[in-house]
C-alpha cells in the first residue's frame, strides 16, 4: 500500500515535469517493478534500478515488494485487473498460466532473438519460448548440489564422494545410532517434501537410463526400468540405513544441526548456511551416476513484460529487460544474492566456475533440466506418496511407481486439456 | 428575559414548517418512524454483511460451476466439479477425516472437561490457579502450539516423547509418520487446546445447579454416582449442549493444527489427516483450481448445515 502511494506519487511527479517540460526532447517515463521480499534480492534489485535509471535518465522504475507467502495470489489477482505492473517477476512454473491468459507479452524478437538465447544462456533457459518466440528471461538461476559436514567427514575418516556409490559408503561410515539401534546422525538427509522430487525426476532416473518425461513433459515415462532402478536406489538408502527421512523433521534443519553429513539442496540454501554458527560446511556437484552421468535439476524466477504495459512504457520495459538479463546485472545478482548468473558467459568465467560455494552449482547448469510442471504442488505430492505407499503400507515398489506415474500423467492430462 | 419574546417567536415557526414541509417523513406515524430509524441503522450491517458475506457466498455457489485459475476467464462447466468431486478417492477419504476429527474429538473432550471440571468445582486448594492453568492453552496461539507438539512427536534425538521412550528402553512410536497414529497425535493437541473454555463453561453450568437439590439428595441417602445421573447431568444439559455445538463446529473446520503440523506434506501422510478445509486451501491456492476449490466449500457448507440444523433440533428439545 505504501508502495502504491509512493508509485502513484511518482507518477504524479512524473506527469507534472512532463506537463512543465513540455518541450522538452525526452520524455520522462515511470514503470513499476514488482518482485517478492527476500533482503538481499531487493537490496540487489535496488542497485540495479540505480545502475539502470544512470544510464537512463528519463526512465524511472518503482520497485514494489510483498511478503513472498502472499505473492503468487497477488500478482494473480492484480495483473488481470490491470492493477499489475509493467515488468514482473514470476516463477518459471507459473508463466504457461500467464501466457494462456494474455497477461504478459512475448519479448520482441529483434533484441530477444531465440537464437541469441539459445546461443548464449544456459540451455535450460529455453523452457520460456513458446511458438518461436521468448515470454521471460531469468537474470539468475539456481541448481542443486551436494552439501556436506565437514567435520563430520573428517571424523569418519571419509572423502568427499563424486558417485552414488562412494556417496552411500560415506553415508553409511558417518550414520550413527544409539544403543536401541535409534539414528542419532544420519549419513544422507532425505525427504521428497524436500528437494529429493527434483533429485528423483531429473538426476536419478536420468543416471538409471531413463527420460522422466517425453513430449515436451506432457507423457510421464518413469514406469520402466530407469524408473524403477531410481526408486529402489532411493528406498534402498533406508534400507541400508544411512538415511531417515523425516529426520529431525526437516531435512535442512538436521544439515544445519551438525546432524547429517550430507545434504542434497538448492543454492537458494547457502545463505542460511552462512548464517549457521558453528557449521563447517562444504559443497560439491551431485554424485555421478553409475554409468558417470550427471545431471541436475534447474528452477528460477523470470522477469516479464505485462500486458498492460504500453506505448512509451513498453518501450521503457524492453530497456530495463534488456539490463536485467545483462552480463552487468546477473554478475551484480550473484555478488549481492549469491544466485547463478543464467547467462554461460557469466556463469562460466575463470573465477565463478571455480568459486568454492558457487562453482560445483554452475557447473551443475551445464548439464541441468528443468522440469516443466503443471502443478508442481500436486506433483511433488504424487512422488512424496509413492515413498509413503512403500514405506508405511509395505506396498510393492513397482505397483507404487505405477500408481505414481498414472496419477502424475492424470495431473498432466487434465492441465493440457488432453 | 430577553429571550422569552425569541422563544414565543420561535414555536410557531417551528410548527410552520412541520406543516408544510409535509413530505414523506412528516406523514410518517411515530411507528413509523421509528421502524425507518430501526432500518437506517440496520442498513449498515446489513450491507456489511451484504458486501462482505452473502455477495461472496452466493459467488462461491456460482464460481462452483465454472473453472477458474484466477489468470483466465471464468467458463462454465456445469456439474463436472461436483462430478470430479465425488468420484475422488481423496475426497471420501478427506470427507472420513473430517467426520474422525468431528466424532473422536467432541466426546473425548466433552468428557475429559467434564470430569476435570466436574473436580476442580470440589477443589479448595488453588482452585483459581489450577483452573488459570487449564485455560492457559485455550489462549496460546494454535499456530505455535501446534509447532511445539510437532517437535515433541518427533524421532530422537529431537522428540521429547520418543527420547522419554527410548531411555527407558521402549522402541519409538512414529507419532506423524504414520497413516494410523498421525490424525489422533494431531487431535490430541487440538482437544487440549479446547478444553480450558469447555472447563469454564462446564463449571458455570455446575454452580447454576440449586445446591438444594444435592441437599434434599443427601438427606434421602442416595449414592455419589446416582447424584451425578440422576442430578448433575440431566440438570447440565443446556450447558452440554452448548458445548456440543461449539465444539463440534470447531472440529468440523479443524486446519492450523493439521497444516502446521504437517507443512511439509500438508495432510499426510497419504491424507490421512487430510481434513477438508485443508483439502480446500491447497485446491484453491496450490493448484489454482478455484472451481473446483468453491464446489468443495459448497459441500462443507452443507456438511456444516446439516449438523448446525441437527443440532438446533435438540436444543430446541429442551
Amino acid at each position: 500500500m505504501k508502495m502504491n502511494f509512493r508509485t502513484a506519487l511518482a507518477a504524479l511527479a512524473t506527469s507534472a515535469a512532463a506537463l512543465g517540460a513540455s518541450g522538452a526532447a525526452a520524455q520522462e517515463v515511470t514503470i513499476e517493478y514488482w518482485q517478492y521480499f527476500f533482503e538481499a534480492r531487493v537490496n540487489a534489485m535496488d542497485q540495479l534500478i540505480e545502475n539502470f535509471e544512470a544510464a537512463n535518465p528519463n526512465i524511472n522504475v518503482e520497485m514494489t515488494h510483498f511478503p513472498y507467502a502472499d505473492y503468487r495470489t497477488r500478482t494473480a489477482v492484480a495483473v488481470p485487473a490491470g492493477e499489475g505492473p509493467d515488468i514482473v517477476q514470476l516463477f518459471y512454473g507459473w508463466l504457461n498460466d500467464y501466457i494462456d491468459a494474455e497477461l504478459i507479452q512475448p519479448l520482441p524478437a529483434d533484441r530477444f532473438s531465440p537464437e541469441m538465447v539459445e546461443s548464449e544462456f544456459f540451455p535450460m533457459v529455453q523452457a520460456m519460448e513458446r511458438d518461436g518466440q521468448y515470454f521471460a528471461l531469468p537474470t539468475a538461476v539456481r541448481s542443486l548440489a551436494l552439501f556436506y559436514n565437514q567435520r563430520l567427514l573428517d571424523a569418519a575418516g571419509v572423502e568427499v564422494p563424486t558417485t552414488l556409490d562412494e556417496l552411500v559408503a560415506a553415508a553409511e561410515a558417518t550414520t550413527e545410532r544409539d544403543g536401541a539401534g535409534n539414528i542419532t546422525q544420519v549419513g544422507l538427509t532425505t525427504g521428497m517434501t524436500a528437494q529429493d522430487h527434483h533429485w528423483f525426476r531429473e538426476v536419478l532416473i536420468r543416471q538409471m537410463g531413463g527420460e522422466p518425461y517425453t513430449d515436451g513433459y506432457r507423457n510421464v515415462n518413469y514406469d520402466n526400468e530407469a524408473g524403477r532402478a531410481a526408486l529402489d536406489f532411493y528406498l534402498g538408502l533406508e534400507e541400508q540405513g544411512v538415511t531417515q527421512s523425516g529426520f529431525m523433521d526437516e531435512p535442512q534443519a538436521a544439515f544445519r544441526g551438525n546432524r547429517a553429513a550430507f545434504h542434497i539442496d538448492g543454492s537458494f540454501r547457502i545463505g542460511a548456511l552462512n548464517d549457521s554458527r558453528g557449521l563447517d560446511w562444504g559443497v560439491t556437484e551431485l554424485p555421478a551416476g553409475p554409468d558417470g552421468t550427471r545431471s541436475n535439476y534447474s528452477s528460477y524466477w523470470v522477469n516479464a513484460i505485462t500486458s498492460s504495459a504500453e506505448g512509451a512504457e513498453y518501450d521503457a520495459a524492453v530497456l530495463f529487460m534488456e539490463y536485467l538479463t545483462s552480463p552487468e546485472a546477473m554478475q551484480i545478482w550473484l555478488d549481492v544474492v549469491g544466485e547463478l548468473p543464467a547467462r554461460a558467459e557469466v556463469g562460466m568465467t575463470e573465477e565463478n566456475a571455480n568459486n568454492e560455494v558457487f562453482g560445483p552449482f554452475i557447473r551443475g547448469l551445464e548439464y541441468a533440466n528443468t522440469t516443466i510442471f503443471a502443478d508442481e504442488s500436486a506433483q511433488r505430492q504424487v512422488l512424496v506418496d509413492m515413498i509413503e505407499r512403500v514405506q508405511l503400507q509395505d506396498m510393492d515398489p513397482g505397483e507404487s511407481l505405477s500408481i505414481a506415474a498414472e496419477a502424475e500423467q492424470a495431473i498432466l492430462d487434465d492441465y493440457y486439456g488432453e | 428575559m430577553a429571550s422569552n419574546p425569541s422563544i414565543h417567536d420561535t414555536i410557531p415557526q417551528e410548527k410552520q414548517p412541520a406543516v408544510t414541509r409535509g413530505g414523506f417523513y412528516g406523514r410518517l406515524s411515530i411507528n413509523q418512524k421509528r421502524t425507518l430509524w430501526a432500518w437506517a441503522f440496520l442498513a449498515v450491517p446489513i450491507l456489511f454483511y451484504v458486501v462482505i458475506r452473502f455477495y461472496p457466498t452466493g459467488n462461491a455457489m456460482v464460481l462452483s460451476f465454472q473453472e477458474w485459475n484466477l489468470l483466465g476467464d471464468r467458463t462454465w462447466n456445469g456439474v463436472d466439479n461436483y462430478i470430479t468431486l465425488f468420484s475422488d478417492p481423496v475426497f471420501w477419504q478427506v470427507f472420513r477425516n473430517t467426520f474422525a476429527y468431528l466424532l473422536i474429538g467432541t466426546p473425548v473432550s466433552l468428557v475429559i472437561s467434564f470430569i476435570i471440571a466436574y473436580h476442580l468445582d470440589q477443589v479448595r486448594f488453588m482452585h483459581g490457579t489450577i483452573r488459570a492453568l487449564y485455560f492457559v492453552p485455550f489462549m496460546t496461539s494454535a499456530v505455535a502450539m501446534a509447532w511445539v507438539w510437532r517437535w515433541f512427536y518427533q524421532d530422537v534425538p529431537i522428540g521429547l516423547f520418543n527420547n522419554m521412550l527410548a531411555s527407558v528402553g521402549i522402541a519409538q512410536i512414529d507419532f506423524l509418520d504414520s497413516t494410523t497414529n498421525a490424525l489422533p497425535s494431531i487431535l490430541a493437541p487440538a482437544i487440549w487446546a479446547g478444553l480450558g473454555f469447555q472447563i469454564i463453561i462446564f463449571m458455570a453450568g455446575l454452580r447454576a445447579i440449586p445446591r438444594t437439590f444435592y441437599e434434599a439428595a443427601k438427606i434421602d441417602g442416595v449414592s455419589t454416582w446416582t447424584v451425578l445421573w440422576e442430578i448433575t447431568l440431566p440438570l447440565l444439559r443446556p450447558t452440554i449442549v452448548f458445548i456440543v455445538v461449539l465444539s463440534s463446529i470447531g472440529f468440523l473446520r479443524i486446519f492450523d493444527h493439521v497444516f502446521n503440523m504437517t507443512t511439509a506434506n500438508p495432510g499426510g501422510p497419504l491424507n490421512s489427516t487430510k481434513p477438508l478445509v485443508l483439502m480446500i486451501y491447497q485446491t484453491a491456492f496450490d493448484s489454482f483450481d478455484m472451481g473446483y476449490a468453491a464446489a468443495q466449500t459448497v459441500v462443507l457448507f452443507v456438511i456444516l448445515l446439516i449438523v448446525s440444523l441437527i443440532q438446533l433440533r435438540l436444543l430446541k428439545d429442551r
